[in-house]
């Protein structure tokens, strides 16, 4: 029985057609994933669905009756639930508290908290999910707090489940584990369209794809007969080519950590709890590790925005004294921000400032003391702009309106150009499609044949098994021995990600017996 | 009804946008006018005329303009950095303060000397007292808004305090008022038979100077960033603390420039009404001119024509000068929604 029917979207703005004539249909008791990089008009397809926006053709048949367009309760009322990448949670409410937050009635004084709490308990019960609703969703993990996610949706009665890059934020035991909820889901005839652009991942779980591409809708196919290349060549229309990693001898340190300790404040666990970590010359460190465990205090420290309460930094062999921007610029430091749009660009100056941002003091770029030479900035800018192939219209344009892989390439350009001796990379690729990922991926490839030392940062293991020479794991602020990519696998990865550090020096030990 | 950005916003948009966000306040402004009972036309006609419609008109417009342009300007360099002060009034008597101490007779220079005296005692008075509120923004994060504001009443009484007693003049029977300013220190008048004076000139310099180190300088282009996302700033090296403490420093001394202005420039001594709440206009000033230090010529020549423009209105006609404050305010809301619409367009379904 088919329950939601997408017939003939087109939806426009302006020049752009972000949906040109999509349909796809979802039967009960069926994962159907939505395939596509980003900018091909996932999001806009479920704003769509979710009345937010209004379809200049089409329409949408949900349970065989015609969705209202542009009435945002109408999909969630029919029994469309969705969990969104970004988790919209309030921290400072318990699990209950959010899970019940807008189902009860405005005119009524108090909550139903009992009946509520039994009714969530039968749910998860139900659904074999394992939830605590009395905690602080401040004090529970990513995985739980998708799994609250999944459970408000259920809890508003969701017969249909749209899950928007789930497993983004999660350990691959974690992925296991939400993947056997929503066979239970399916089997208890849920429906669930999972949005994603990780292969193997829908290759696991769905029972069909559809691939958007460019607003497209380009191919749909049984899972069962579909395999990673012919996806990823149906996603990006064209054949992928990986950048090729070579293994290179690791020459001198330039970065040492030595037993560093970040703390928390008052009351509070360490961020950086004892960390000492070297990369060297010619040398890409993997940092794995879940969301939130000293990933962020880890790149204040090296980008020069945070000071170690204890230990050293030492680059090049020189002991850092100072702990400014400034000069971990000056001592070549390159960093690549964890939030592009929040630390590594001012969205709203124009791409060449945002170019000269970190040059800015350099002579070329001012004349007669402290006077911006605007020509030699924008002589400046526009060579980045070439060489890094940075697309935008005009460099005067704000720097928000450029695309997601155009603002890396953007920061990835006025970090590069001081060819600097360790690049910080955080979530280097983090929202970009298959085009710039590669782009980003061969600059840092590149950089480290020219000599420096890169520490990755990513939640995503495939990136890290085909960038880095040694993975290092980071669990509570702490980080594992490092390892060689070569002797370790994923799971092995995954295990100590959720805590066991140890796990990878049996291996080692194991490796040498 | 929905809010949808526009893909690209044309110069004349942006330019015109302001001129008809005043047309629309004046629009809903006559609604209050056609209350009392007087011709709408009529009203306006006065305020007109009363505002620029003779020489003596236009000299007194631009007189008031002059502490306002400064203030505007106080508050538009501050603002774009995100510093909030809204300290302007305390800051503009600590210039008068200076202007009073240095120019009632501690020194005694030719006025080509004596002048720029009074205006760097007076800039660094108004910048002195920021460094309280940037200290304990910088080390403590304590809200600019509330340090600031208050400090206007501490200074205020402080003045009050000074001319009831120390500050005195002798000679003034008792009204407390401080000395005059000797003649070497006033500012002469750049028009004849009008109290136009030297301070208008200062204050245009100023809009065009602060315009220039926004748009083409180093400190420029790190207090916009600052402004614009501070965490991305300091990402590229820009120090906030350094950027504030110097943002604030123009500020302060923007709005000390009016007090020396008001003091030396129109009063010829220092009252405690020597300032109508100009501090407190500069905050519409600068918000009508959508924080442009060019705007601010603009947007201070058209504030205080309403004021001197209704102050004639309200002779004329039956109508008091209050409904200059609603023209202001009426003002200030209409440009900023209009403002939002130059960056949005609302579709209605």
């Amino acid at each position: 029985m088919t329950v939601l029917d997408i017939k003939g979207i087109t939806k426009s703005f302006g020049s752009l057609v972000a949906n040109d004539n999509i349909s796809l249909t979802l039967s009960e008791g069926e994962v159907l994933a939505l395939l596509g990089e980003n900018g091909a008009g996932k999001t806009t397809l479920m704003n769509i669905l979710f009345g937010h926006y209004v379809a200049d053709q089409g329409e949408i048949e949900l349970f065989g009756t015609r969705l209202m367009p542009g009435a945002t309760d109408a999909a969630i009322d029919a029994g469309v639930g969705m969990v969104h990448q970004h988790f919209t949670l309030a921290d400072n409410l318990s699990v209950l508290e959010n899970i019940v937050l807008g189902t009860e009635p405005l005119t009524s004084w108090k909550s139903n908290t009992a009946q509520a709490k039994i009714r969530l308990a039968a749910l998860a019960e139900e659904f074999g999910m394992h939830i605590e609703p009395d905690k602080l969703v401040a004090d529970i993990s990513v995985g739980e707090r998708q799994r609250v996610e999944i459970m408000k949706a259920l809890y508003r009665g969701a017969k249909i489940l749209i899950l928007d890059e789930p497993t983004a934020v999660l350990t691959p035991q974690e992925v296991d584990s939400l993947f056997a909820t929503l066979r239970t889901m399916v089997a208890r005839g849920l429906s669930i369209i999972f949005i994603s652009h990780k292969l193997h991942e829908i290759l696991a779980i769905s029972d069909r794809v559809n691939v958007l591409r460019r607003g497209c809708m380009v191919g749909e196919i049984a899972t069962k007969d579909a395999n990673r290349d012919s996806l990823a060549e149906m996603m990006v229309g064209r054949e992928v080519s990986r950048p090729k990693v070579e293994h290179m001898e690791a020459g001198a340190p330039v970065v040492e950590i030595d037993n560093v300790v970040v703390s928390g404040g008052r009351g509070h666990k360490p961020l950086l709890d004892g960390v000492s970590l070297s990369i060297h010359k010619h040398e890409i460190v993997g940092l794995a590790g879940v969301a939130g465990n000293g990933q962020s205090a880890l790149g204040d420290l090296l980008s020069g925005l945070r000071a170690p309460t204890s230990g050293s930094v030492r680059i090049a062999g020189d002991t850092v004294k100072d702990y400014s921007a400034r000069s971990f610029i000056a001592t070549g430091i390159g960093r690549i921000p964890e939030d592009r749009h929040a630390k590594g660009v001012v969205g709203d100056m124009t791409v060449w400032e945002n170019m000269i941002s970190e040059n800015l003091r350099e002579k070329p770029l001012w004349r007669f003391g402290r006077i911006i030479d605007f020509d030699a900035c924008r002589e400046f800018s526009r060579n980045l702009i070439e060489h890094f192939d940075v697309r935008c219209k005009t460099m005067e344009m704000p720097t928000k309106q450029l695309s997601g892989g155009n603002m890396q390439k953007l920061i990835l350009a006025r970090t590069l150009q001081n060819e600097p001796r360790f690049i910080l990379a955080n979530q280097p690729v983090r929202g970009l499609d298959e085009g710039a990922i590669a782009a980003v991926h061969e600059r840092l490839l590149a950089a480290k044949r020219a000599g420096a030392g890169v520490l990755l940062v990513s939640e995503d293991l495939d990136e890290l098994f085909a960038l880095a020479d040694k993975i290092v794991v980071i669990y509570h602020g702490n980080i594992s021995e490092p390892l060689s990519v070569d002797e370790v696998t994923a799971q092995d990865i995954g295990i100590m990600m959720a805590g066991d550090l140890g796990h990878g020096k049996n291996l080692n030990r194991a490796g040498v017996a | 009804m929905r809010l949808e950005p526009r893909e690209s916003v044309s110069f004349w948009l942006v330019l015109l946008a302001p001129v008809g966000a005043i047309g629309v306040a004046l629009v809903l402004t006559s609604g209050l006018i056609m209350w009392t009972g007087e011709s709408v036309f009529e009203a306006y006609g006065h305020l007109l005329k009363g505002a620029f419609g003779s020489r003596f008109a236009l000299t007194e417009t631009l007189t008031r303009a002059t502490p306002l342009m400064l203030t505007g300007l106080a508050a538009a360099v501050a603002f774009r950095a995100r510093f909030w002060n809204i300290g302007a009034e305390g800051q503009l008597y600590c210039g008068a303060l200076a202007a009073t101490y240095l120019g009632t007779g501690l020194v005694t220079l030719h006025p080509t000397l004596m002048i720029p005296l009074l205006f760097v005692g007076g800039a660094l008075a108004g910048g002195v007292v920021l460094l309280l509120p940037v200290y304990l923004k910088s080390k403590l994060s304590v809200d600019e808004v509330v340090t600031t504001l208050l400090l206007n009443f501490i200074i205020l009484l402080f003045v009050n305090y000074l001319l009831e007693g120390p500050l005195r003049d002798p000679m003034s029977m008792g009204w407390p008022q401080a000395a005059a300013i000797i003649d070497e220190g006033v500012l002469p008048r750049i028009m004849e038979k009008s109290r136009l004076h030297l301070g208008f000139i200062i204050g245009v310099i100023s809009a065009v100077m602060v315009w220039f180190v926004m748009r083409f300088t180093i400190w420029g282009y790190e207090i916009r960033a600052v402004g614009h996302n501070p965490s991305a700033a300091t990402f590229a090296g820009i120090s906030i603390n350094l950027t504030v403490l110097r943002v604030a420093l123009i500020s302060g001394g923007l709005a000390g420039f009016a007090g020396v202005t008001e003091v030396a420039g129109l009063k010829g001594y220092l009252t405690l009404d020597l300032s109508p709440g100009f501090g407190y206009a500069g905050i519409a000033v600068a918000m009508l001119a959508n924080l442009h230090p060019l705007g601010v010529i603009a947007s201070a020549i058209f504030l205080a024509g309403i004021y001197v423009g209704a102050d004639s209105m309200s002779r004329a006609v039956n109508i008091p000068n209050y409904i200059a404050d609603v023209m202001v305010a009426v003002s200030v809301l209409a440009v900023l929604v209009s403002l939002m619409l130059t960056q949005y367009r609302v579709r209605v379904r």
